[in-house]
């Protein structure tokens, strides 16, 4: 039997994450008890032949650039699409950015990011994020 | 201008810091040190007793005036953030030279400061003078840098100033051996980036044969690093540069080492030709004068 969501009329859809991944994008994009409008977070939906994944709608905001490449980090194949009177009328896939400022955060427990405040810093190197203050490289993932 | 990482510099500017560092090597062997006007605040936020005396004698021989701020006993136990010291001494001098054990403090000073930041080491990160002055000794006794054979032996891993020095000898193309021993080697993502940048041979190898070898680069090898102690003394005995190893190597072969020194090397092999530690810690001076000096010049065209 399937689980019937409500289509939302305005607001941003996030589909194609990652299994297991779709609270990690709810919580990337700040949406807790406190969030106002209609919130749907679907877990283990079938998708092609044996995958599953997450989707997340969210009534009510339109997801930034900035917090799209973010996901990317915990999910990087999600797409995220934006509703406007029911329609799509925006559809984006998640990509890792070249560079991030004040977007997750360095694992190194020695990093000055974590002791001042300072937004934290990193750009892409070959396929992984390179900390702008204590110049270690870490993937995407550990910095969420 | 900040000196804050080696990662920042490219080549040429490498090779501007030698042209400096010899400039100030003629002043020097002249006794005609053209004298500047300025004020140094060295700012050590954890011991170093050899860097921070360096940087302050190579001010003294500019005419430079020195402010010390002594990390551990003033405001930052009262719990002022860094931001606020970094700012208020800004106010008191033209460059200043910083050591604080965070990963990234130099960096985050830089951008808080007008004054030029010299980063004196930053926890395990970076320490770009030693590098410049390691390099700048490589180039004043072997000429050139790119026909070297250089050995870094001993705790690649932890030793900051090995990851900064093998970026340096593949900008270039130096070929390096790594010999560590296993568990202390080198990180993967510091060989990984040095041999796609700069395309750099290197070779890991657990064995001690310097016989092909230019230069051998030693580092300590700490106790502390090992839970066995008996593996860390069984380590710690091969590691040490035994005269024996040193049969058979190139006759002009140098061993360079960053200080202080412990047990690593004997006294048999100080006394020995190859020892040129002392030396390199000696064109520590020269480098920091011409790092301070290009420091001065650039923060008066900013004001000016």
């Amino acid at each position: 039997m399937g689980i019937t969501v409500d289509t939302i009329e305005q607001g941003t859809v996030v589909d194609h994450i990652r299994q297991g991944m779709g609270i990690r994008v709810m919580d990337l994009l700040g949406i807790d008890k406190s969030y106002p409008h209609r919130v749907a977070l679907v877990m283990n939906v079938g998708s092609g032949k044996s995958n599953k994944k997450d989707i997340v709608k969210i009534e009510g905001i339109l997801v930034s650039e900035e917090k799209t490449d973010a996901i990317a980090l915990i999910a990087p194949n999600a797409t995220i699409n934006h509703i406007q009177e029911g329609r799509v009328v925006k559809k984006k896939k998640a990509e890792l950015p070249e560079k991030m400022e004040g977007v997750g955060k360095c694992p190194n427990p020695k990093c000055i990011s974590n002791h001042q405040d300072v937004p934290s810093r990193f750009a892409l190197d070959n396929g992984e994020y390179r900390c702008g203050y204590c110049e270690r490289k870490f993937r995407a993932s550990e910095l969420v | 201008m900040d000196l804050i990482s080696f990662r920042d510099l490219s080549k040429e500017d490498v090779e501007d810091y030698f042209a400096r560092a010899e400039e100030m090597d003629r002043q020097l062997e002249a006794g005609n040190v053209e004298k500047l006007d300025g004020i140094v605040a060295t700012m050590f936020f954890e011991p170093s007793t050899r860097t921070k005396l360096s940087f302050q004698s190579a001010a003294e021989r500019l005419g430079l005036q020195i402010v010390d701020f002594v990390g551990s006993s003033s405001s930052l136990k009262k719990g002022e953030s860094f931001e606020d010291t970094i700012r208020t001494v800004d106010g008191y001098a033209d460059i200043i030279v910083i050591r604080h054990p965070l990963e990234g403090s130099a960096r985050v000073a830089s951008e808080f400061a007008e004054a030029p930041i010299a980063n004196g080491g930053d926890g395990g990160n970076q320490h770009p003078s030693q590098t410049l002055l390691d390099l700048y000794t490589l180039k004043k006794m072997k000429g050139d840098i790119g026909a070297l054979n250089v050995h870094l032996v001993g705790d690649l891993k932890h030793a900051r100033t090995m990851r900064s020095l093998l970026y340096g000898l593949g900008m270039f193309g130096a070929k390096v051996k790594l010999v560590a021993p296993s568990g202390l080697e080198m990180a993967r993502d510091a060989i990984a980036d040095v041999k796609r940048k700069f395309e750099m041979e290197v070779e890991e190898t657990e064995t001690i044969d310097f016989k092909d070898a230019d230069v051998v680069y030693v580092c300590r090898i700490q106790e502390e690093r090992f839970e066995d102690k008996y593996e860390a003394m069984s380590v710690k005995k091969k590691f040490t540069i035994k005269p024996e190893y040193l049969q058979g190597v190139k006759e002009d072969m140098i061993i360079l080492h960053p200080l202080p020194k412990i047990d690593e090397i004997p006294p048999e092999v100080d006394k020995s030709k190859y020892a040129k530690y002392f030396e390199q810690a000696k064109n520590g001076i020269p480098m920091r004068m011409g790092i301070m000096k290009k420091m001065l010049g650039s923060a008066r065209q900013k004001k000016g």
